[in-house]
């Protein structure tokens, strides 16, 4: 059962639109990660949904009740905010029991679910402080357990990692997914950090300009990106893009590149439109190898070594910018000729207008 | 080499420590040491030790002046305070209207006592007073504020809280603007309403601003006199007359410096009090609250 569903949202400020014409619908239990660069509207989507923004038009629905006409507090939902929001005159007790205290929950009951979360949480020793008194992570934990005795039907988490530091980062990270098994709520994150959208979510929702680009899980997402934007905008490093022309005759397309190299896609040919095209290429795809047959010709400009890992980035002859993976112990060094071996079969291609277009059998 | 460095250092600091010295240490001292004399403004005086201050203990004007100015700083410091708060939390928005008003409401905090005292006799004249006016309209017979003793000492509040409304709005205004707007979110999300976000928000929120307005406007109306020399010189029958007034009417009425600079030490030591306990008490609150 769709747990929450978006209907047409629409908003904008002053003349600026931020959203148009959003639909989306969260399962019960699901995590969704909201990704896009800044200024794509994720957290314009997610205040619309806690109440803290009205939309422009469109409905919000949870669990079978309109809600986009209720104020924040009836909604059923209950928010993490990017800098904690903790009201700094109240103890980390106070802090949890006030929302349940305004909506009249029985004392008794206030009491065993901040003592519930508490310990969830590992916040007991802290009960009594304040915000002041503790460190980031700790308030961290606070603002979550805020949310969490309320017992919402929706958690709503505002960029929940981006004022922790790399290490408390990865950690809150795996608790964040661990409390999410725990909850009967879905959750709804956003986030610009596309490897905390990748490791916590069930589907991401990538956001740019306005509008929902794609809606999916991490894997689809990845391996099947709808559009440019999200083929660019997903992976680390970015995929190389280059322009490409349609040559040879059979079932699959096969694309020139401005050198002269020839990739033969798993893309059909009869699938894409006439124009222009692009060929799109993860650096997995993009293997250095021994020069020889069908191998481009390339001059190494940075080597990043990553350990597990080595990242090329390479000019083509054309001066034709493109990323490519080694082995751990490459040997490549910056202004070497290498010759890049193209998986072909794990191409991605784009046309003129953005649209992406995949391997026939996936 | 040091013992150089700090002459040096001394050197800059000189001109403001001979300043200060002069013209706020000398002073203060003198006006110690006139307290303990019998002077007036023409010739030497002559030590008397603790003679002015025991006849300050013994003198029932000196002692209604207290009252009076105790009182008039109870009349005005509490509502001032709500008043001036009230305003803030209706105009700490950002549209025109709500500039406007902020301007307007300040502007009276701009013009000088003399001309605050002359709109209020305007007002609050019986015979051609504005509230006269409106009594007669509404059937009433005119009050006479200012020839009343039980009335002089509340048209003396409305006065100094009409003028002193500017300042304290404007703390309350900057102290409002200290305060994050996630915060009233995840208020509005804890589904506290008007009341429970005001008491329980915005209240413990400007509670350093607060203990500031309090304190500074409690000193400054123990030092009341302007309004009450300009808009009744002390009367009726010295139900006006501040310690402020006292002091004045005893130095430059009646040239008694040494019993007026004892009845200034006097007042002195009240208003220090007074702010101690009230940074006292409110300090305590605020460190056990976490507040910094």
């Amino acid at each position: 059962m769709a747990s929450l569903e978006l209907k047409d949202i629409g908003k904008s400020f002053g003349a600026t639109a931020v959203l148009e014409a959003v639909d989306l619908s969260v399962e019960a239990r699901e995590f969704v990660a909201f990704l896009g660069p800044s200024g794509s509207g994720k957290s314009t989507l997610l205040r619309i949904i806690a109440g803290l923004e009205r939309a422009d038009s469109g409905e919000v629905w949870l669990e079978g009740r309109r809600i986009d006409l209720l104020p924040p507090g009836d909604r059923g939902v209950a928010m993490v905010f990017q800098h904690y929001a903790l009201y700094p005159h109240m103890s980390v007790r106070e802090n949890m029991a006030f929302g349940l205290r305004n909506a009249r929950v029985p004392k008794d009951e206030i009491e065993r679910r901040v003592a519930d979360a508490a310990r969830v949480l590992e916040i007991e020793p802290l009960l009594e402080r304040k915000p002041a008194e503790m460190s980031g992570g700790q308030r961290q934990r606070v603002a979550i357990g805020r949310a969490l005795v309320k017992e919402p039907k929706l958690f709503l988490l505002d960029e929940p990692l981006s004022n922790l530091d790399a290490a408390l980062r990865l950690r809150t990270r795996v608790e964040l997914a661990q409390l999410k098994r725990r909850v009967d709520a879905a959750v709804i994150m956003v986030t610009h950090d596309q490897a905390e959208a990748m490791t916590l979510a069930d589907r991401i929702v990538v956001m740019n300009d306005r509008r929902i680009q794609q809606v999916g899980p991490p894997m689809e997402i990845y391996s099947q990106p709808a559009n440019l934007f999200v083929a660019q905008f997903v992976g680390s490093p970015t995929m190389t893009v280059a322009d490409a022309e349609l040559v040879g005759r059979g079932e699959h397309a096969a694309l020139k590149l401005g050198d002269g190299t020839v990739i033969e896609t798993a893309v059909r040919r009869d699938a894409l439109p006439p124009g222009a095209l692009r060929v799109g290429l993860r650096p997995e795809a993009v293997r250095v190898a021994t020069a020889g047959a069908g191998a481009a010709e390339a001059k190494a400009e940075l080597v990043e070594r990553l350990g597990e890992r080595t990242l090329v980035y390479a000019r083509l002859a054309d001066g034709e910018p493109i990323t490519a993976e080694d082995d751990g112990d490459s040997r490549v060094a910056i202004g070497d000729a290498i010759a890049l071996r193209i998986d072909g079969a794990s191409a991605h291609v784009f046309d003129a207008n953005g649209a992406a277009y995949h391997r026939s059998d996936s | 080499m040091t013992s150089e460095r700090e002459w040096r250092g001394l050197l800059f600091v000189a001109p403001f420590m001979l300043l200060y010295a002069l013209i706020l240490i000398f002073p203060l001292l003198r006006g110690l040491w006139l307290s303990l004399n019998q002077v007036d403004l023409f010739g030497d005086g002559h030590f008397v030790g603790a003679g002015n201050y025991v006849r300050l203990f013994h003198d029932p004007i000196f002692a209604t002046a207290l009252l009076n100015t105790f009182e008039v700083t109870l009349m005005i410091v509490p509502p001032l305070t709500a008043i001036a708060l009230a305003l803030a939390l209706a105009l700490n928005r950002a549209s025109r209207t709500a500039a406007l008003f902020r301007g307007i409401f300040f502007s009276s905090a701009v013009l000088s006592v003399t001309i605050v005292t002359l709109v209020w006799r305007f007002m609050l004249a019986p015979d051609a007073g504005l509230l006269g006016y409106v009594a007669r309209i509404v059937g009433a017979e005119p009050l006479a504020f200012l020839s009343d003793e039980d009335l002089v000492l509340p048209a003396l509040a409305i006065t100094t809280i009409w003028w002193s409304l500017g300042f304290p709005m404007l703390l309350f205004l900057a102290g409002l603007q200290q305060i994050p707007e996630d915060m009233y979110e995840a208020a509005a999300l804890d589904k506290a309403g008007r009341w429970a976000t005001f008491w329980r928000i915005t209240l413990p929120s400007l509670k350093r601003t607060l203990v500031l307005v309090v304190m500074l406007q409690t000193a400054a109306q123990l030092q009341l006199f302007g309004q009450a020399q300009l808009l009744t010189a002390g009367g009726p029958s010295g139900a006006s007359r501040t310690a402020v007034l006292f002091l004045f009417e005893t130095a430059f009425g009646r040239w008694e410096l040494g019993y007026a600079s004892a009845a200034a030490e006097v007042l002195f030591l009240i208003i220090l009090a007074v702010t101690l306990t009230q940074y006292w008490a409110t300090g305590r609150t605020t460190a056990a609250q976490g507040g910094r």
